[in-house]
This record gives structure tokens, sequence and C-alpha cells, in this order.
């Protein structure tokens, strides 16, 4: 360990947390790495953090909503969700394409990466840590129905379930069906029934008689 | 190698010593094309700082659950996945 460069004399600990956990303390690792060889620099992936944090699920509300209210743009943003996105002002993120996968009374689509933890995190904000969990990379295309269920979304046999695997440069969204009863509402109360779950596809939108519909 | 849409492909079943997208469930497997993406960079090389050019076509390639899981047989459920053409080669 005494062959990069540096001189180990001056012995100090880098600054970082007592309980860090291994992953992260390699994250920190890395970092200094590129940093060091000049590939990265602090601020560059200061700024790519920010602006992951500051993409949320309300950006793909937005194009959620305005799908149900406008048949032409639905049909616009299931043939270029990129496109679709700019439309409204929002970030589409670095991906080069994003596809929107609409659900209907036959087919319930539900997204996935088994290779790692592909998102559109552009339009959804970083993915949840049960996204990037083995069992849910594994058993989402093995056994979807059990793992639905387990989400507390029961399908009948005959809807068919389409697993999309995101094994490469596409970043998929789902568009949720539009909730019954949600006829009369704005495009904004609208936006507030649909959740970064049911744009995964693990859940429905919600209902407007919920009383988890945010205000 | 081209695809139509609508073609019944198989996926090739062979190892691959490196970074690639083909998933192992997925290896030696008959789908069908039901969309083609553009052309992207081989993530194979591109992976050990390579420019990944040329560009490689990408399919999207629908499975019957039964095919993957033959205990799910009975289910009419599907999945889809971005294949990369060079994984793919023409089923009879």
């Amino acid at each position: 360990m005494s062959d990069h460069g540096h001189s180990h004399e001056d012995a100090h600990d880098p600054i970082g947390r007592d309980d860090e956990p291994l992953a992260a303390a390699r994250v920190r690792a890395l970092e200094v790495l590129l940093v060091e060889k000049g590939i990265l620099t602090h601020d560059e992936i200061r700024a790519r953090i920010d602006w992951l944090v500051s993409r949320t699920p309300a950006h793909g509300a937005r194009l959620v909503a305005r799908a149900w209210v406008d048949p032409s743009f639905n049909e616009r943003a299931l043939d270029d969700a990129r496109l679709a996105a700019l439309e409204l002002d929002l970030d589409p993120g670095e991906s080069p394409h994003v596809v929107a996968l609409e659900n209907t009374d036959e087919v319930h689509h539900v997204v996935v990466c088994t290779l790692c933890s592909c998102y559109p995190k552009s339009l959804l904000g970083p993915p949840p840590d049960w996204y990037k969990s083995l069992s849910y990379r594994s058993r989402a295309v093995s056994d979807p129905r059990a793992v639905l269920r387990e989400f507390g979304l029961e399908l009948d046999d005959d809807v068919e379930v389409r697993v999309v695997d995101s094994t490469a440069d596409i970043r998929y969204i789902v568009i949720p069906r539009r909730p019954v009863g949600t006829e009369a509402m704005s495009e904004d109360s609208l936006a507030a029934l649909v959740t970064r779950d049911s744009m995964i596809g693990v859940a429905e939108a919600l209902s407007p008689a919920s009383e988890l519909t945010r205000a | 190698m081209t695809f139509t849409l609508g073609e019944d492909v198989r996926v090739a079943d062979r190892p691959h010593d490196g970074h690639h997208r083909t998933p192992g469930y997925l290896k030696g497997k008959r789908g069908r094309i039901v969309r083609a993406h553009d052309t992207f960079r081989n993530p194979e090389t591109r992976a050990y700082g390579e420019d990944g050019l040329p560009g490689l076509r990408l399919y999207l390639v629908e499975f019957e659950s039964g095919e993957l899981w033959p205990s799910r047989a009975k289910a009419r459920d599907r999945v889809h996945a971005d294949l990369f053409e060079h994984w793919l080669v023409r089923a009879s």
C-alpha cells in the first residue's frame, strides 16, 4: 500500500464519520482517487449531487397529469417522453431516450433494472432503496405478482403484468391509469394523485378520496 | 444485424468475461422484437474507457414468462428487456 505517490509519514485520519459504513468509505476513497487523478473535481461531484436531490417525483407527476388531460400530449409522450418532458419545461436528464409506458385495464407495466439500478432520476428523483435491492431486482422479473402484492397491489389474472427490465440506455417511466372519479379535477390536483411508486409501476395512482392525497 | 418488428429472436447463450448488459436469465431464451430503439455506444468497451464506437442497435425484446420460468407458464405475463443487436440471433 506504499507504492502510490504521496507520503504517508504524516499519518492522519480522513474526515468522515466514525460509524461510516464500508460502502460509504469505499465511495469516499473512489472520490479521492478520481479527484487526485484529475478525472473529476469536488465541485463537479457536488453539483451532480445537488442536481440529483433537486429532482423529485413531482416532476414526473406533471408529465403524467398532462398526459391524462391531453390525449394528443399523451400520444407524444408515448412516442418520445423526452420531447414531451421538454414541452413542459421539465429536465429529462442526460439519458438520450426516455420511454413512457401506459398502464391500461389490459396491461400493467412495472419497471426494474435487474443488472444495477437504472432509473429515470431526472423525472423521479433518487431511486428508493428497495428499487436497488437484490430481492426486488430478482423477484420483480421471476414473480412480479407476488412483489406487487407486497406493495398492496392485487391484479386480476386477466391483466397482463409486463415487467420492463431497464438493461441499457433507455429510461422508463410508467403512466399509471387515471383514477375513476377524477373527470372534473384540475391538472394540478391530478398531479397530486401521481406517486413515485405509481410511476415505477408497483402501485396505482392515488384515489381522489384517499386521505393520503397530497394537499 | 438488423431485425424487424415482430421478428422472433433468440438471445445468444454465451459467457462474456467482463461488463455487459445482457442479463443471465435471458441468455438462450426466445423472444420477439417489439421496439427498435436508436443506436447506442457499446457498453462492453465503453466500460473500460473506450469510446464504445461503432454504436450498436438496441432492441426492446418481449419474452413470455413461461419461456423464462416454466413454473409460470400459465400466467399471461411478459418481460420486456433492452438488448443489443450482437446478442440476438434470428430464431426459426
